[in-house]
């Protein structure tokens, strides 16, 4: 497997900034100079995933832009009475809390990896999948409760029809990839405990042996899946 | 295989040998193999056996159009799922798939001198989900109420509608859900590729020293990974739409006198995801066969390619302009007359970087040593095609010109030229040149040639006379045309002639056919380098080449890909991989 650092040149004898890039897309081999081939292949991914993600908020902002139909007020409709007052958001707000501390708890294990610290990595991970699923479950609840409040993906009591069926669509795509994150950190913990990448133990169906930076690109994953939700929650809650 | 390798002339490895996984069973060597060449060949075996359902769909559509009332079973309805799956098959399932699935995995490993791709199980989840997803569209012509006849771009709201074949049955939901898994499986090999060729390249083999078929091949997936979530996007909404009854893409409407529950929904959107994916797709088949088509000529005409690094800024000009003329297939959807203007403007640049690859060609033929093999006659059949498909594109990109000739036969000979013809006169070239390395015997060349001409000029035969009908106004997607009063008696003869040339045509494929599987047996040994070419898939130990492709040592490259003909060398051409102490070069500095 593609190494992550330069084995022969030292980073100094490098040229620096732009002329460094040059060079490199210049150069044999690798137009990354320090990134795996496991590591591109996310990066790469993560840009097509973005495409998938970009023209469904876009679709999104043509129907609610293009409607004749008054658009449901997201604050009067996500909100919670909790203690017999009306807070707004207040679902989402926590939703967004637990995602983005589960990126914190993703970089910590990441960190952990790279010291070779097997326990605090494998815990950190199943943390982070453990945040990860309570998001899920969240999203469940929000689910259910809008749906017994009448919303359907054809139509809801308060105004556009496509409100209903861009929040599905758009969170159930979102929540979808949560759920394929954790079940891979899920399994990614399992072979950092296990101490797979340490004995170099060949994995089930690819027979490739991993490394710990499957950590670091299991991370990019999750940190993409987070960001993704910070766009979700700015397009369409706040709008 | 030179054994003198200059130390200091390359840099030293800097990533470790790849581990492959070594076959232990006939299942896993031949079936559920991860060598990247086994699943070239099946991707190839399985696009071709779908483009042979396209084929037969073309007769019968020429059938119904040339002998209109013969024959009872062609209905319009039939007519229009028949259309609507010859389109569908041909861009997506077989110039697709075959271009970048079987090519790309066929040549970039081997021609990067790489001993696989990347991630070889990754790549063969990408083959069985293609199946998969080739199968889900076969089924559909089991299906209750047969495939859908929405038209290829699947245009709602006629596409989910009961007077549509398939709106309302399961025809429909059959090709955006075959449509959709084509797309996750894609995605697999595409990634693949794409880092192969960044990260997975030999000792020496720069991207400037890349052969443009890798190129081409990488650019086009790119852009795929870039074009095809639009498509993808559009799927899913539409199957929501179907499934679900929401409306995405359905407007209030009427129906058979009554109201639908849609409401509020945009056609239009749909028309931006789908040609935001449509546009660049057209390149997405273009480009390999680009690249293609210019290792082909340098090898044939024994000189290497004129402007190489023009060549490569095209290629990737082109796939940047790509993403921005999307809107001239909407020209008659009606847009701000802006847009029309910055999207016909878009169009027209893209005629820049496309003639200075045409250019380019004709100046590597220009008093090269031209050898007329078979592979050569297609790649310049292809010239020919190209210019000719490419100038009605001129046409059809200007919105005044484009109004009156949408939905036209004008229309329809345009993109066959230009991206039916021209990308498989490419693939027939390139499995010509290709095929003694993947099975290490000559296809038979009087079969070859005699395929060539037929299909050549049968293809002109075909595809010109459109121009006229389109010109007089005669419709496209249209089951029955002998009733108009535009279709005169001399147009109608030009129709019937139309479809039995496409008869014939379509039994030169039959031959073609033959030729592939005799040969395996009975084609002339080839040996390693028929036809003495520079690149890396030709210098390869064993032919075929066996798993890991290089035997012991990978292959280190001291020189770019076109070296032909080179002054004071001793042979016509010189391998990549042979130093430059030993030979001079040609490469530009």
């Amino acid at each position: 497997m593609a190494e992550t650092t330069l084995t022969h040149t030292s980073p100094l004898d490098r040229p620096q900034g732009l002329r460094g890039i040059a060079a490199d897309w210049a150069s044999d081999q690798r137009a990354f100079k320090n990134v795996s081939w496991g590591k591109a292949m996310m990066w790469i991914f993560l840009l097509s995933d973005t495409f998938i993600f970009g023209c469904f908020l876009l679709s999104y902002m043509t129907a609610r832009m293009s409607t004749r139909v008054p658009w449901p007020n997201p604050s009067e409709v996500f909100a919670l009475r909790i203690g017999g007052q009306e807070i707004p958001l207040i679902l989402i707000a926590i939703m967004t809390f637990v995602l983005i501390s589960s990126s914190g708890t993703m970089a910590m294990a990441v960190n952990f990896g790279y010291r070779r610290d097997r326990r605090k990595t494998a815990i950190l991970m199943l943390l982070t999948a453990a945040l990860g699923a309570t998001f899920v479950g969240m999203q469940a609840f929000e689910w259910t409760k809008l749906i017994t409040e009448g919303v359907r993906p054809w139509g809801n009591p308060w105004g556009a029809a496509q409100f209903g069926s861009c929040f599905f669509m758009i969170t159930g795509f979102h929540g979808t990839h949560v759920t394929i994150g954790v079940i891979f950190l899920i399994i990614v913990a399992r072979k950092v405990w296990r101490g797979d990448f340490d004995t170099g133990r060949p994995g089930f169906f690819t027979s490739r042996r991993g490394r710990y930076e499957n950590v670091e690109i299991m991370g990019l994953y999750w940190h993409f899946v987070d960001l993704v939700w910070v766009f979700i929650f700015a397009f369409f809650y706040l709008w | 295989m030179v054994d003198v390798t200059p130390a200091d002339a390359v840099p030293p490895a800097e990533v470790g040998e790849m581990e492959l996984y070594h076959p232990h069973s006939w299942w896993t060597k031949y079936v559920f193999s991860q060598d990247a060449k086994v699943i070239a060949v099946q991707y190839s075996a399985t696009a071709t056996a779908i483009g042979l359902v396209a084929l037969v769909l073309s007769w019968l559509m020429r059938l119904q159009l040339g002998f209109p009332g013969t024959f009872d079973f062609i209905t319009p309805e039939a007519y229009y799922q028949f259309i609507t799956m010859h389109g569908m098959i041909m861009v997506i399932y077989l110039l697709t798939a075959l271009f970048l699935g079987g090519f790309g995995n066929y040549l970039i490993p081997l021609m990067v001198g790489a001993r696989d791709m990347v991630f070889p199980y990754v790549n063969m989840l990408s083959y069985w989900i293609y199946l998969l997803a080739v199968l889900v569209l076969v089924s559909s012509f089991f299906a209750p109420g047969g495939p859908t006849g929405a038209g290829w771009t699947l245009y709602p709201p006629q596409a989910i509608m009961t007077g549509t074949p398939g709106g309302q049955d399961w025809g429909i939901i059959l090709m955006l859900s075959s449509l959709i898994l084509f797309i996750i499986g894609f995605t697999m090999g595409g990634l693949n590729y794409v880092v192969t060729v960044l990260q997975g390249r030999t000792r020496g083999m720069t991207l400037m020293r890349l052969p443009l078929t890798v190129w081409g091949i990488f650019t086009a997936t790119v852009m795929a990974l870039l074009a095809f979530p639009a498509l993808f996007v559009a799927c899913v909404m539409m199957l929501l739409d179907r499934v679900l009854g929401t409306s995405f893409f359905m407007p209030a409407i009427v129906e058979m006198g009554e109201q639908l529950q849609h409401n509020g929904g945009s056609p239009i959107l749909f028309q931006h995801l789908f040609w935001f994916f449509g546009h660049p797709e057209v390149y997405i088949v273009a480009l390999p066969a680009f690249g293609i088509v210019s290792d082909l000529i340098s090898t044939h005409a024994r000189k290497n390619i004129f402007g190489y690094r023009m060549m490569v800024w095209a290629i990737i000009a082109i796939g940047a302009l790509s993403f921005v003329v999307w809107a001239h297939h909407m020209y008659v959807s009606g847009m701000h007359p802006y847009f029309g203007f910055f999207f016909a403007t878009t169009t027209l640049i893209i005629a820049i970087p496309t003639a200075i690859k045409v250019y380019n060609w004709v100046l590597t033929l220009w008093r090269g040593d031209i050898h007329l093999t078979v592979p050569m006659l297609f790649a310049l059949a292809f010239i020919v095609t190209f210019v000719n498909g490419g100038l009605t594109g001129l046409f059809l990109g200007n919105v005044v010109v484009d109004v009156p000739l949408s939905d036209t036969m004008f229309v329809v000979a345009h993109f066959h030229m230009v991206m039916g013809v021209a990308p498989i006169l490419v693939i027939f070239g390139a499995i010509y040149h290709w095929y003694p390395k993947v099975t290490g015997r000559m296809l038979n060349e009087a079969l070859g040639k005699f395929h060539f001409w037929v299909t050549f000029l049968g293809a002109y035969l075909i595809f010109f006379p459109m121009h006229y009908l389109g010109l007089m106004g005669i419709p496209r997607r249209y089951a029955e045309l002998t009733d108009m009063t535009i279709m005169t008696e001399s147009a109608r003869h030009l129709n019937s002639f139309i479809s039995i040339m496409a008869f014939v045509v379509g039994f030169a494929q039959l031959v073609f056919l033959f030729n592939l599987i005799w040969s395996i047996r009975h084609g002339r040994e080839a040996g390693g380098n028929p036809w003495r070419a520079t690149t890396l898939e030709w210098q390869t130990p064993q032919t075929p080449p066996a798993h890991g492709n290089f035997g012991k040592e990978l292959p280190i490259v001291y020189r770019w890909a076109y070296d032909y003909s080179v002054p004071g060398a001793k042979e016509d051409f010189i391998p990549q991989n042979v130093p430059g102490d030993f030979a001079p070069s040609r490469e530009p500095a």
